[in-house]
């Protein structure tokens, strides 16, 4: 390892991230993904009474003895069977299209979702390097401007594909997305305004050294929540894929990969959102015992954090996923009014409350 | 004095397109509206459309201006299917009307034959309190799926499953019952194609147990629901007259506040022997008719168990050989049997002239059927009057002014099947 040390910083820090990049996506987005599907599927069969998917089985499943049917029957080959679906079906292109936005769409809704996953601090340390892709001082400014790139997507969808349904879909997402990033944008402000700084890794430090932000700011939280649910069309606020009243709302002309690509889309927003609360009201990769809450000195404390983080981001996709399958869907007009009419007022309110509070505290 | 009519043949592409034109008309423009109109085609084949149903749809924006159904994309001629055939071989068919109370269709199409027949005050009570169990558990069945498919229609996927899990064990039921889960074919003109297997009432007993607790668990995950409130609350609402107007039946009419029940109208079987209260609706929107539903589902409950209570003993069918198959050991014995055999085969039985009408309350409404006899075997005409037809012809006057998400509200709330309306 040597050579390492003796590139320069600049060199270092480009291998680095370079590697942080490709594990983050490859090793652990893209599974996450895949995976998260099928916890979907399985979370919703348990809801629904069902089995779930357990059919799924490669061949050299019938020489694992006893743990071969146990993954079967846990659907651990689903994914992989669906991403191999999803390459080898007929990628239909309608002839009514416009070809050169229908391709660039679904590309355009996958890449901001990643974007968004560079700043967010997913562990400590591993030997000297900060595991986070970019340890940016505007972090939170940088997620918001990221995310609302990924409503180009869905609308470039709806529009592309020239249809009705998509098209309505389309323009509810943009609606949708740019209405609930306003009261997701200033929730958040009463927490940096406690914090102090922009940078996602001193909003973690701050929490180490008091409460998690959930309990000081609720309803920023609250806010925060119901706004990632919009963010990421997910139920309640499904409505531009709603597909019982838009058939599939922006993806209904899609097919093959590209459809599987708004997937992935939809699922990674998934994660950077589960992560972005993590990250801001759940105290990041830290525990507040046995030594957790500090920046990892051995490679095993790095990992338990890394570990810590990603457990706290699963469990809550895992409730993205559970209230999908409990709720029903809103009407355009009521996302609307508790997007504008609820929740921009009780955000503004929470900051004024917020600024009273710590004036009076720091006035003396 | 004669009235003499005279009758214009059109060719039927032109009257079509008469009809569409008449549509086309500029009805109730909504104020303020700026800008080009978007026609938005739902179905037939479309998520929430419940099989076939076509609606041609003119909106602003997000909001209809004017809605315009099409149906008969399962047209087959039921009808006409029926004069062509012996009145006992029309029931199979009576099976794919409402498909999903098969039982109830069964059992109404009986009582209208044996309305013509003369017989239908002298079935016996066992036939009769078996049949009134089949209504109930059609009705139950039939409301399930309405409303599992109605929280589907509004997001909720879940509650779709769950019902269905109850519907499969109706669908048991069925099964040992009839011998046919879905396509049940179990009445007879004049009595059933068998008795009750035995430990049937046991079994429904249990079954009706278990529903009810599923009836609680729907109503946990909706009935309070605010989003689900939200979503049906003083959406889709049909005034009382309106109704009526319309000719709207079921539970559509109930949930406007109109409460007529032709089990409690006009009692056949034995309805009026046993207790059940009509539920009704105060506004007429789409949450009052999701609750008239849930209701009307537990009072089923409440007479099926009642029925399992009284369930007199003896036969089940009419004993008049000119009516019902004799049995086979008979019809190798005996002369006159084997000729009431080979009648009813080949001739079917042999109806009275004249025409009557028979409505029953199905779980969509007012099942009725016509029949207009010359005598013979066969009906000379066999108009039914279905239910979902009617409820649907709502449509056009309720859908405007709501937004596109409450088309898929309002259409489920009316729970239709495409089969009995396009018949």
């Amino acid at each position: 390892m040597d050579w390492i040390n003796q590139l320069n910083p600049t060199m270092q820090f480009a291998i680095f991230s370079m590697l942080k990049v490709c594990v983050v996506i490859f090793l652990a987005v893209m599974p996450i993904v895949a995976y998260a599907v099928l916890v979907e599927r399985k979370v919703s069969a348990f809801i629904q009474d069902r089995v779930g998917p357990n059919r799924a089985a490669p061949f050299f499943v019938k020489y694992l003895p006893v743990v071969g049917p146990f993954l079967v029957r846990l659907g651990i080959f689903h994914p992989l069977a669906d991403g191999l679906k999803s390459f080898l079906k007929e990628d239909f292109t309608p002839a009514h299209v416009r070809k050169v936005y229908f391709w660039l769409a679904p590309a355009i809704a996958v890449v901001p979702a990643m974007l968004a996953l560079a700043v967010i601090p997913f562990g400590s340390t591993l030997g000297a390097q900060k595991m986070v892709i970019a340890d940016l001082n505007v972090g939170i400014l940088y997620t918001f401007g990221i995310v609302s790139l990924g409503v180009y997507g869905l609308v470039l969808a709806g529009y592309a594909s020239n249809s009705k349904f998509s098209f309505l879909g389309g323009i509810r997402s943009s609606a949708q997305m740019i209405s609930y990033e306003i009261a997701m944008g200033m929730s958040v402000i009463p927490l940096f305004m406690l914090v102090g700084d922009l940078n996602l890794s001193k909003v973690i430090a701050y929490q180490a050294d008091g409460a998690w932000l959930v309990f000081k700011q609720p309803i920023a939280f609250v806010i925060f929540l119901v706004s990632a649910f919009a963010e990421t069309n997910r139920l309640p606020f499904d409505l531009p894929e709603a597909e019982t009243e838009l058939v599939g709302g922006y993806h209904t002309e899609y097919s093959s990969m590209k459809f599987a690509l708004f997937f992935i889309g939809e699922y990674t927003a998934m994660i950077a959102a589960s992560a972005m609360m993590v990250v801001l009201f759940f105290g990041g990769w830290t525990l507040p015992f046995a030594g957790l809450d500090q920046p990892a000195t051995t490679l095993v404390m790095g990992f338990a954090h890394i570990g810590i983080f990603v457990t706290k981001m699963l469990v809550l996709m895992v409730v993205f996923i559970w209230v999908r399958w409990m709720l029903p869907r809103f009407r355009y007009d009521q996302l609307m009014d508790l997007g504008w009419r609820r929740f921009v007022p009780l955000a503004l309110a929470n900051i004024v409350v917020t600024a009273v509070v710590l004036w009076a505290l720091h006035a003396k | 004095m004669a009235v003499s009519q005279s009758i214009e043949f059109r060719e039927s592409a032109a009257r079509a397109s008469e009809a569409a034109a008449a549509l086309q008309k500029p009805g109730e423009e909504l104020i303020d509206v700026q800008g080009e109109k978007m026609i938005l085609n739902m179905g037939p084949s479309h998520p929430s459309t419940h099989g076939v149903l076509r609606i041609i749809l003119e909106m602003d924006g997000e909001i209809i201006t004017k809605a315009i159904p099409d149906i008969g994309y399962l047209h087959r001629g039921d009808e006409k299917i029926a004069e062509n055939m012996t009145y006992t071989q029309f029931i199979p068919y009576t099976d794919r009307l409402d498909y999903l109370a098969p039982l109830a269709n069964n059992v109404a199409y009986a009582l209208a034959v044996e309305k013509l027949l003369g017989i239908h005050d002298k079935l016996p009570p066992r036939c009769q309190y078996i049949r009134v169990i089949c209504c109930e558990l059609a009705r139950i069945s039939a409301h399930l799926l309405g409303l599992g498919a109605f929280a589907m229609d509004v997001g909720a996927l879940t509650v779709f499953l769950h019902t269905f899990t109850e519907r499969e064990k109706i669908y048991n039921l069925c099964e040992s019952l009839t011998g046919a889960r879905f396509t049940t074919s179990y009445t007879r003109i004049g009595g059933l194609a068998r008795d009750l297997p035995a430990g049937w009432t046991d079994a429904l007993r249990k079954f009706c147990d278990e529903v009810v607790v599923n009836f609680d668990e729907s109503e946990k995950l909706l009935t309070r629901n605010p989003i689900f409130v939200n979503r049906t609350k003083d959406v889709g609402i049909i005034s009382a007259a309106d109704a009526i107007d319309f000719g709207l039946s079921g539970p559509n009419l109930r949930g406007s506040g109109v409460s007529h029940d032709l089990r409690k109208a006009h009692p056949y079987l034995v309805y009026n022997e046993l207790e059940f209260d009509v539920p009704v609706g105060s506004v007429g929107d789409c949450y009052d008719r999701y609750l008239v539903r849930m209701e009307e589902m537990r009072q089923s409950v409440r007479i099926i168990l009642q029925c399992i209570d009284k369930l007199p003993g003896g036969p089940v069918n009419v004993a008049d050989g000119k009516i019902i198959l004799p049995p086979k050991d008979k019809v190798m014995t005996s002369m006159e049997e084997l000729i009431h055999q080979f009648l009813l085969v080949t001739q079917g039985m042999n109806a009275p002239v004249g025409e009557v009408y028979f409505g029953a309350e199905n779980p969509k409404g007012e099942l009725g059927f016509y029949i207009h006899s010359k005598g013979g075997g066969t009906p000379n005409r066999l108009k039914i009057r279905a239910p979902s037809f009617c409820n649907l012809s709502i449509l056009p006057h309720t859908l405007p002014g709501h937004m596109m998400s409450d088309v898929v509200s309002i259409l489920g709330s009316i729970d239709f099947v495409m089969g009995e309306c396009d018949r």
